[in-house]
């Protein structure tokens, strides 16, 4: 009953909609006394602020992180660049102060004028790019006639400096400017056109530690475009430095080293995996990307047959050669194929089916074991244990040790290598596996590939007694005010398939490669350190073995790639090399050097290094 | 179906308020679109047009229903609205961080502008049945509350913020209307304080910075911070008479961002000053005291209400989009009506021109 009393009738809604035609009105009240404050109260000044458009928004460009190496020395840093610019609206009579600035300056007019026309389209309050890093000298001409040429901005930006040039460029990387596929991939969010990002190599992997935030100003500026005030900064953050795990010196060393071919050189700490070195051959200047290349320089490199572009360390494959040996031991003690009495008697050839494979020493080595098979890298020791193992196992233990899948460095681009198994070649060539071919892949060659930092890790894990590392390259990260952010770790991957007393007796083989005269790197071999290691020559060209030309004979693109792996000191070890001379010959003489050179220089035995001088310099 | 009548009480005067300002918002939509090279297209100008002329129909080919069928079909249409708004979520196309419209071939549809009339309609069809003087109870509320929290969910998740609220204003101004019952009065405004401290913790971080942007503008001096300012100066500079059609600088320059949408009201103010400023605002008050008057002069309840929730969603988005552009209020991407470019907001605000005239042609009708 009550509720019919209580139902609204239109009376009841005309009643309120009143009030709220009132509440309606109230509310436009506001909006009109608003509106009048501004406008009419308001209005001269913002009137003021309008013409021109002088409240301004100003960007400025964050610091990017600097890259150290192991010791705190400074790989890259930035430096301040002036750039030039023009905003057209301000520049009351455009011809004529560029007319000025060309004089003043020494740029011919056309070359202004042309810069400005081809930016015209955007906004006249935009700045146009008249030049890129003017120097000091011109900075302080433009600067002394700031008024006598209205529009004219020099703009400081951080530019990207690479102090050592052409050290470490592989491994450092190199900036350019932010693509449209890059800014519409949506990989890059907050980046606009203009903005520099790592490209290739560390300044590309660790970008986002690298790059900080932008900031920007609020500024007001007079009818010149010259600013006269700043409303509101909102400062820029830097980015992150990152501490590198090579050590510049041997860096150095290793890049000196390679001067004059084309080749790769890596090492590492084999007790945490940290990188010490990583050169690659040819190299090349990293500041032209940024300061910006030329045609040529650009064709120049993309055409060099030599590849200066690609990093050899990891994308460089190669068929290991003897250094595969090592594998192959490995593989036949611990089948119990051969032990480590073993002797087997190497003529100088070995017969298999209707073909005669032959030893790279004609004359033979006579009775070997397996360590003197090592020391003395006798093809026809291990023709046999390849062919007693098979294909599928020595595949297997080859696997096993890291190769044919990549390493997992913090690098793009990095390269599996492979490892041929019996399926693999069916599917790839239609053709059944030939017991053959397990013979050549036993020392190496054949249809094996592997990458110079592959052989490393390897070499590194036979050196601290079978684990298989995660190569590291970034050892810390640090805040611009120096707390640390990150600290890397070790980390394992994997272990080798060898046992303790195999594993000995492998080491015992690498020690009298390089330690016994009869040994093929007998030339690596310093008193006092106690160097151990393979060396390995990679046929290019399947050359008829028959023919017997000797290396020297060779014209340079049909000689073998030159390999050589190694550690020191062999209990202990402390570092391990790899190192790969494209068409460098014997691996014994090209090589092998490089590598000693390289560890004389870690342990401060080289003529050139004060090695506690450098160490104190740049410690943070 | 065409009763002599209907033409004889034919709302004319709506008609030509409605003509009226959209003239004025197209005038403006082509100075803010030609003015400069950097900023929005000329071809948007055509496109709103043509929106226009579409948006007529949509005006006036209901005019020949009756509009109490809604209150029939009331639930159906609120129920394919909810589901469009469900599909765009998860097909609709991306733009800019937010799944917003549906492509139907060359044309583009935003269910959120659809989600606002079907939740007038059926907001109308509930309280026209449940309303009584000593207001509504929570129980009663409770299905009003669910039919407007399920829209509102869907469109923030897009999401858009801007919409959503206005969505729950509009309802909220519907159930204010229809009344609430003292103690539930109570309840509500002491649950929502403990809420709003919630709905804070769940808002993204540029929803946040943009209200803290607003209580304290110097905390983004580089963005939003920026924008208001920008408009700000646009508005003051145009002082008493305006800078002249066309001839507006700050627009010119494109130096406010979205000129052809959020901030359009600033093209206009620049260039005709407060004269033209204050006229424009007085045809929307006008509007939305004509379209109170018609809701005054219904003779059933469930025009009143259709009337009353079509003109609070004018109401609010005017003045949320001015107090926008003026400083007063959080950017939150509202449109202005009428002026504003976009074509589902165009076509929705016609059907809602449409909604008036249908109730005002046919109060005469015996129930």
């Amino acid at each position: 009953m009550t509720k019919y009393l209580k139902t609204a009738d239109q009376d009841w809604y005309k009643q309120r909609l009143v009030r709220i035609a009132f509440c309606v009105a109230g509310t436009f009240c506001l909006i009109f006394l608003r509106l009048f404050y501004l406008q009419v109260i308001n209005g001269e000044e913002l009137r003021r602020l309008s013409e021109n458009n002088c409240i301004r928004l100003q960007s400025t460009d964050p610091s990017r992180g600097m890259i150290f190496d192991r010791n705190g020395i400074r790989l890259v840093d930035n430096r301040p660049a002036f750039d030039l610019n023009i905003v057209l609206k301000d520049a009351k009579s455009v011809e004529q102060t560029v007319k000025k600035l060309s004089n003043y300056i020494n740029v011919p007019e056309s070359e202004l004028m042309s810069k400005i026309e081809n930016d015209k389209t955007v906004s006249s309050y935009k700045p146009i790019l008249l030049k890129k890093d003017i120097g000091r000298d011109t900075l302080a001409a433009i600067e002394v006639r700031k008024y006598d040429l209205p529009g004219v901005v020099v703009d400081v930006k951080p530019r990207r400096h690479y102090i050592e040039r052409q050290t470490a460029a592989h491994l450092i990387g190199y900036l350019s400017e932010i693509n449209a596929n890059e800014l519409n991939s949506g990989e890059y969010p907050g980046y606009t056109v203009g903005d520099y990002i790592g490209k290739f190599g560390i300044e590309k992997v660790f970008e986002s530690f690298l790059q900080g935030t932008r900031g920007g100003r609020q500024v007001e500026v007079n009818v010149m475009g010259q600013v006269v005030r700043i409303l509101k900064t909102v400062d820029a953050q830097p980015g992150k430095n990152l501490y590198l795990t090579i050590d510049l010196r041997v860096q150095k060393k290793a890049e000196a080293l390679l001067k004059d071919v084309a080749g790769a050189v890596a090492a590492m700490d084999p007790q945490t995996g940290q990188i010490l070195a990583l050169a690659s051959s040819p190299s090349f200047d990293q500041n032209i990307f940024v300061d910006g290349m030329s045609h040529e320089q650009w064709d120049a490199l993309i055409s060099n047959p030599l590849r200066p572009l690609e990093n050899k360390v990891i994308q460089g494959e190669y068929p290991p050669a003897s250094t595969f040996k090592i594998i192959t031991a490995i593989a036949g003690l611990e089948e119990g194929v051969i032990d480590k009495d073993t002797t087997l008697y190497c003529p100088g050839y070995y017969k298999y089916g209707n073909r005669v494979y032959r030893c790279w020493k004609a004359a033979g080595h006579g009775s070997v074991n397996v360590i003197k098979a090592l020391a003395e890298s006798c093809d026809v020791f291990f023709y046999q244990v390849g062919q007693k193992l098979g294909i599928e196992r020595l595949s297997m233990y080859a696997i096993a040790s890291g190769l044919g899948s990549p390493t997992g460095i913090d690098l793009d681009h990095e390269a599996a290598g492979l490892i041929p198994t019996k399926e693999w070649k069916k599917r790839r060539t239609g053709v059944a596996w030939q017991g053959g071919e397990t013979l050549s892949v036993a020392i190496g060659q054949g249809y094996d590939l592997a990458t110079p930092l592959q052989m490393l890790v390897f070499a590194s894990a036979v050196a601290n007694g079978g684990k298989l590392l995660k190569p590291s390259i970034l050892k810390s990260v640090y805040s611009p005010e120096g707390s640390v952010i990150l600290e890397s770790k070790t980390q394992l991957v994997g272990k080798l398939p060898v046992s303790k007393q195999t594993l000995e007796i492998i080491k015992e083989g690498l020690k009298e490669v390089v330690n016994n005269p009869k040994g093929t790197a007998w030339i690596a071999h310093v008193e006092g350190l106690d160097i151990s290691g393979k060396t390995g020559t990679a046929q290019v060209v399947g050359r008829s073995i028959e023919h017997g030309l000797s290396e020297e004979k060779l014209s340079h693109r049909l000689k073998s790639h030159a390999w050589f792996v190694a550690y020191a000191p062999s209990d202990d070890p402390k570092i391990a090399v790899s190192v790969m001379i494209e068409h460098g010959g014997h691996g014994s003489s090209a090589a092998a050097p490089i590598a000693r050179e390289i560890i004389k220089t870690y342990f401060g035995q080289d003529e050139n290094s004060e090695p506690d001088k450098l160490k104190v310099a740049g410690h943070q | 179906m065409i009763d002599r009548r209907f033409v004889k009480h034919f709302d004319w005067g709506l008609l030509g308020l409605t003509f009226l300002i959209v003239a004025m918002g197209l005038l403006t939509l082509y100075s803010a679109v030609t003015s400069s090279t950097a900023g929005p297209q000329k071809i948007l100008y055509f496109k709103q047009l043509v929106w226009y002329c579409i948006g007529l129909a949509a005006m006036i080919f209901p005019l020949f229903i009756n509009y109490k069928l809604l209150d029939r079909w009331a639930p159906v249409i609120y129920a394919m609205c909810m589901l469009l708004l469900l599909y765009v979520l998860f097909f609709g196309k991306y733009v800019a961080g937010a799944r917003r419209w549906i492509m139907i071939g060359p044309v583009s549809i935003q269910p959120s502008e659809l989600a606002k009339i079907a939740v007038i309609i059926i907001l109308a069809r509930y309280y026209s049945k449940h309303a009584d003087i000593g207001g509504l109870n929570l129980r009663e509320l409770f299905t009003p509350f669910v039919l407007a929290i399920i829209p509102f969910i869907l469109i923030v998740k897009q999401p858009d913020l801007g919409t959503g609220m206005l969505l729950l204003l509009i309802a909220g101004s519907m159930t204010v209307f229809a009344k609430i019952e003292r103690r539930s009065l109570l309840c509500i405004i002491t649950s929502c304080t403990i809420t709003v401290p919630l709905v804070w913790f769940f808002l993204k971080g540029y929803q946040k910075r943009r209200i803290l942007t607003f209580l304290d503008p110097e905390r983004d001096p580089l963005g939003a911070g920026y924008h208001i300012i920008q408009s700000k100066i646009a508005i003051g500079s145009g002082m008493i008479s305006g800078k002249g059609f066309l001839k507006g600088t700050q627009n010119a320059l494109a130096f406010l961002p979205e000129q052809h949408t959020d901030f359009i009201f600033s093209v206009l103010a620049e260039e005709w000053g407060f004269i033209g400023a204050f006229f424009l605002l007085c045809l929307f008050l006008i509007f939305i005291i004509w379209g109170l008057n018609i809701a005054y002069r219904c003779r059933e309840p469930f025009g009143t209400f259709i009337a009353v929730g079509v003109t609070s969603m004018i109401f609010w988005q005017v003045f949320i989009n001015i107090a926008m552009t003026m400083g007063l209020m959080p950017i939150v991407g509202v449109t202005l009506p009428f002026i504003s470019y976009g074509g589902s907001s165009v076509i929705t605000t016609m059907i809602c021109v449409g909604l008036l005239l249908n109730i005002s042609m046919r109060r005469f009708l015996a129930e």
